[in-house]
């Protein structure tokens, strides 16, 4: 067996969610090579080759991969791929954009946002927003699959010495162009890899209020986050949203304030160690899967909380 | 220019999936179906470029079987000009639908593909990329905006950083995301004007497409559950039971 991991970055820095995805290539065994497509990005490729236990690190170095335009991508995916009996990356919206595309043109199917090997060719995945787990077993001779990060633990990113081995060619096929990303947050702590998060609902009533939930977060070292309800009210931009249509997280804590629980919501939380749910409806879902739940007025209770940390 | 818009019928999002004691699947006998919330978003945006002038013909399809043209039927209702109903009992995999759909592409020869990013059963967030790839197309996924001007497309794109925007060659396959647009609410009129509408039965066995499946499902169980904790008393009480029980702040 003999594994790619695609590497996911900015041209600068390795984004943490590839060493998950190394983490379940290790689980399904066999040599491990990565593969590095991008422009300029020597510096992401040398931080690859430090991984524990990577073999090879195969870098495609060239203006038509710097925005990692999946069309771009899935050929060269394709390509080097034909080599290997598993082709992972992780389930993020990188992940998601490229590798059914890459599943496509190698006539394979993909096994989509995996959260458990059970063997090389056998792996459960959640459906219906995880309200159950299949286990299928892939017939493919090459093996596309897409990885739930919170579900692995991040490989060592050093130890390793792989080598680096530099692939020409690659084809351009003209068909989209990068014009602009919009990254909103500035130093805040980033929703997906933080230790506790702190998330506003509906019951947060506009915008402004989400300075209460900032404060609590600024003070635990916590991102903030919201429900779905929050960000189609227009309260919070799109990249808080958690839930089975936003980011799926698992932090240490998860703190839910004026948030009911939707089905939706909760698949993309439940994973959290503790959840602590702030409501004034006790009736509310949301208190049936909290740790620790306070039937309270939001406004009253979190400055409250604020004021006792 | 016509808008070919992929649809899917699911299990309605607001019940609640239950697995069978088999371990066989989830139990969809006599559950509320709908149009998957993605595909309705889809469809609302095709029909707004037919209202802009920008289309002129709104066409959807789906593949499924039994009950899957009182989907299309729904689809009709809110504007669709004419629907694709392949039929089969099978339950397909992303692929076989790509390449399915892929078949229907090159008979209807649209200028856009649209389809939901995901399907809310499955979950796979496959199957545009896949046809994509198939017809050699441009592709933007995810999106919550798309702006049609001339032989290109500017779309912006819902990616965990932020919003990326890119441009795309038409023709393109484009994926949605729930942001893109509110979808219409389908009146009683619109329902009646639906089943005169026409819509063309293609049995999937007569097309000897392959669409055999790759993956073969072992088992499907439920996860297992949170308990639901302790109601605390009062603020002091939380922060007391974070710090000493719990240990996380």
């Amino acid at each position: 067996m003999s594994n790619l991991v695609i590497v996911e970055h900015d041209n600068k820095e390795l984004a943490v969610a590839t060493l998950n995805a190394i983490t379940a290539a290790q689980q399904i065994g066999g040599d491990i090579d990565l593969l590095v497509a991008g422009e300029n990005c020597q510096s992401v490729a040398d931080s690859a080759a430090q991984i524990n236990g990577i073999t090879t690190v195969k870098v495609a170095d060239d203006a038509m991969f710097g925005h990692h335009m999946a069309e771009n991508l899935a050929l060269l995916i394709a390509d080097v791929a034909k080599d290997y009996s598993h082709v992972l990356a992780s389930a993020t919206t990188f992940g998601k954009n490229i590798m059914p595309r890459a599943s496509a043109l190698l006539d394979v199917a993909q096994v989509s946002e995996i959260v458990e090997v059970k063997s090389a060719d056998t792996f459960v995945r959640p459906i219906y927003a995880g309200n159950a787990l299949a286990t299928v077993q892939s017939s493919d001779v090459i093996k596309c699959i897409t990885v739930r990060t919170i579900k692995f633990e991040a490989a060592e990113a050093t130890g390793g010495s792989a080598a680096i081995e530099a692939l020409s060619g690659g084809s351009d096929a003209g068909l989209s162009s990068w014009i602009s990303q919009a990254v909103s947050g500035g130093d805040k702590v980033e929703l997906t890899s933080a230790g506790i998060v702190v998330s506003g609902g509906r019951g947060m009533q506009n915008g402004d209020n989400f300075s209460l939930l900032q404060s609590v977060a600024d003070k635990l070292g916590a991102a903030v986050g919201a429900s779905r309800a929050a960000v189609d009210s227009g309260f919070v931009s799109n990249e808080l949203q958690v839930g089975q249509t936003g980011k799926v997280i698992a932090p240490d804590l998860y703190i839910a304030v004026g948030i009911s629980g939707a089905i939706q919501h909760l698949a993309g939380m439940k994973e959290s160690k503790v959840i602590v749910a702030i409501n004034n409806d006790s009736e509310a879902p949301i208190f049936q899967v909290s740790d620790y739940g306070l039937v309270a007025d939001l406004f009253d209770a979190v400055p409250e909380f604020d004021a006792a940390l | 220019m016509k808008v070919l818009v992929c649809v899917k019928r699911v299990l309605d999002p607001q019940v609640k999936a239950r697995v069978k004691s088999d371990g066989s699947g989830v139990d969809l006998a006599n559950a509320k179906m709908t149009m998957n919330p993605f595909c309705e978003n889809a469809l609302e945006e095709a029909l707004r470029l037919r209202e802009a002038g920008s289309a002129d013909e709104v066409v959807v399809v789906s593949i499924g079987g039994g009950k899957t043209a009182e989907t299309l039927r729904h689809g009709l209702a809110m504007g669709a000009d004419r629907a694709i109903n392949v039929t089969t009992e099978e339950a397909l995999e992303p692929l076989a639908i790509a390449r399915v759909l892929k078949h229907i592409v090159d008979q209807e020869l649209p200028g856009l593909v649209l389809a939901g990013k995901q399907a809310i059963d499955g979950d796979s967030n496959q199957t545009a990329q896949m046809l994509s790839a198939m017809l050699g197309w441009s592709q933007s996924t995810f999106i919550s905006e798309f702006k049609l001007e001339g032989d290109t497309a500017t779309t912006t794109r819902e990616v965990d950083a932020g919003l990326e925007t890119i441009s795309v060659k038409m023709p393109a396959v484009v994926s949605v995301d729930l942001r893109l647009n509110e979808p219409r609410y389908v009146k009683l009129p619109d329902v009646m004007k639906a089943k005169r509408k026409p819509m063309d039965v293609i049995e999937l066995d007569s097309l000897g497409l392959d669409t055999a499946n790759r993956l073969t499902v072992l088992e499907v169980v439920e996860p297992e559950g949170r308990v639901a904790g302790v109601i605390v008393a009062n603020v002091a009480e939380l922060v007391d039971k974070l710090r000493n029980e719990a240990k996380v702040i």
